[in-house]
């Protein structure tokens, strides 16, 4: 009879095994919403030369502790006219993909959930997953705020899902896998997909940022516009799991896609000695793109619905055709080095930074135009 | 490292593990919480005023149209996954097949771009 680690049965040591990532992985989930909090509100207080919150424990430590166990005491209002079934459903929409996406992410080599062979379409998968949930959520509250903020949710999110794959496409492309595990496996050096794909990178970056709900793409809970889009009506611990929970999860998830795509996942000096070691490496990578987010939402402002659909489909899913047929095309011309790749996947990056504002600009000047030409032809109407 | 099957019933776990979490999280909150409810806090939210129709009414058709050019694309990317994994082997004649592909849609997205799907405004 085979037998499993610390002397126990195969069987018995899958359940023990399971049982112990669910609970690490719930408590992931707690533990880094409570932290990403409170490190969002303390780093836009630094940029906003601020203090942020300091009046709860040492350094304003316990402030998102506190705010956790305000909500969980405080009432849930469910208006008089929702549809009861979806509203109360919406929650556990949007928070199950998140939790089922930390399955898949190697935190360390024997911290793996479950080593699928398709992991990254897993992940793709689920991220678009989410978006029922939103869209649910603002139809059932029958409110006209929260309509629009679904509705514009779910354009928003479908609509950057198409960049953000194709960039993992490009990536896939090198790595030859969609097993996170082995994607981080191929990357043991110091040069890391990073330096061969950077534009892949910046157009992942961008898309994963809409696909968050981040600034500058926060459209659906546009607080100025929209009261707070699809979770108007949500209050109490519904709220909480909708958005502390599931936003700060999600964000959690698209960083460890990327460090594992872009930045060599677990990779790191003594994890080759000591594996566990590895899980430090991760969390410092994931941790350094979570501070890039944060920085972004400090600096940029909101864009506009049409803005930002034009961009998406006018700009980006261009831009990353373009970078996945120029990969596929160098990778067949030289199957045995990644050189013209990186080369290639550099100038266009270039390209990408220094056309956009030209075209943006382009863009502008036809639009002023036709908005006067439009209000002239108005005035001679009347 | 567990075999194949045994991975995916940890997937359905986790799944499983989403809705409980939720489900005991909010069961967990409705003991502790008061319960109130008033005619006032109950009446849908419209930053105050009495509330005019409800919501479940037509919506602007650009979402529809995106929503038409999204399944289009979604479903070019679920095909682009296996031969991105594959495409070493198949060499230039997948590329190719992949190119011819590509290029339909390109070109449906540049008509659609033309007939002004694309405008929001």
């Amino acid at each position: 009879m085979p037998v499993g680690p610390f002397g126990l049965d195969p069987l018995l040591w899958a359940i023990v095994r399971l049982l112990i990532a669910v609970v690490l992985v719930v408590a992931l989930i707690l533990n880094s919403s409570l932290l990403l909090i409170y490190l969002e509100r303390k780093i836009q207080a630094v940029m906003q030369d601020r203090i942020g919150p300091y009046h709860t424990g040492p350094f304003g430590l316990l402030q998102t502790f506190a705010d956790a166990l305000k909500l969980i005491a405080k009432e849930d209002v469910r208006a008089g006219h929702t549809d009861v079934a979806f509203f109360i459903a919406a929650p556990a929409l949007v928070f199950t993909p998140m939790l089922a996406s930390y399955v898949v992410l190697p935190f360390a080599p024997p911290l793996v959930g479950a080593d699928l062979n398709i992991g990254l379409l897993y992940l793709a998968t689920l991220g678009s997953m989410g978006v029922l949930g939103i869209v649910i959520a603002g139809w059932a509250s029958n409110n006209k705020y929260a309509l629009v903020g679904g509705l514009r949710s779910a354009g928003q999110l479908i609509s950057y899902e198409v960049p953000g794959i194709l960039s993992l496409v490009t990536a896939v492309l090198v790595v030859g896998s969609l097993s996170m595990v082995k994607i981080t496996e191929t990357q043991t050096g110091p040069l890391v997909n990073l330096f061969v794909l950077p534009l892949a990178f910046a157009t992942y970056l961008v898309s994963s940022l809409a696909e968050t709900n981040r600034t500058p793409f926060d459209l659906p809970e546009a607080e100025s516009e929209l009261v707070a889009g699809y979770l108007t009506e949500y209050s109490g611990m519904r709220w909480g799991t909708m958005l502390a929970l599931t936003e700060y999860g999600n964000v959690v998830v698209v960083c460890s896609i990327m460090t594992t795509l872009w930045l060599g996942g677990w990779n790191g000096p003594g994890v080759a000695a000591l594996p566990i070691l590895g899980v430090v490496w991760f969390t410092l990578k994931v941790y350094a793109l979570i501070l890039v987010f944060m920085w972004v939402r400090a600096t940029l402002p909101r864009l506009r619905i049409d803005q930002l659909m034009s961009f998406c489909w006018k700009i980006l899913i261009p831009t990353t055709l373009l970078n996945l047929a120029v990969t596929a095309v160098l990778l067949i011309a030289f199957p045995s080095t990644l050189v013209p790749v990186a080369i290639a996947n550099w100038i266009l990056l270039v390209a990408f930074i220094v056309l956009l504002p030209v075209v943006q600009q382009r863009r502008l000047r036809q639009l002023r135009k036709t908005l006067r030409a439009r209000t002239a032809a108005a005035g001679v109407a009347s | 490292m567990p075999d194949y099957s045994l991975s995916y019933f940890y997937v359905f776990v986790f799944f499983g593990t989403g809705a409980v979490f939720v489900a005991a999280l909010l069961t967990a909150s409705g003991l502790v919480q008061p319960k109130k409810k008033t005619a006032e806090k109950l009446r849908t939210y419209e930053s105050g005023e009495e509330p005019v129709g409800g919501a479940w009414g037509r919506f602007p058709i650009h979402f529809y149209i995106f929503a038409l050019l999204f399944v289009v694309f979604d479903v070019e990317v679920i095909f682009l996954f296996p031969w991105a994994v594959l495409f070493r082997s198949f060499g230039w004649y997948g590329l190719v097949e992949m190119g011819v592909f590509i290029f339909i849609l390109v070109a449906g997205l540049f008509y659609a771009w033309r007939k002004g799907a694309l405008k929001w405004y």
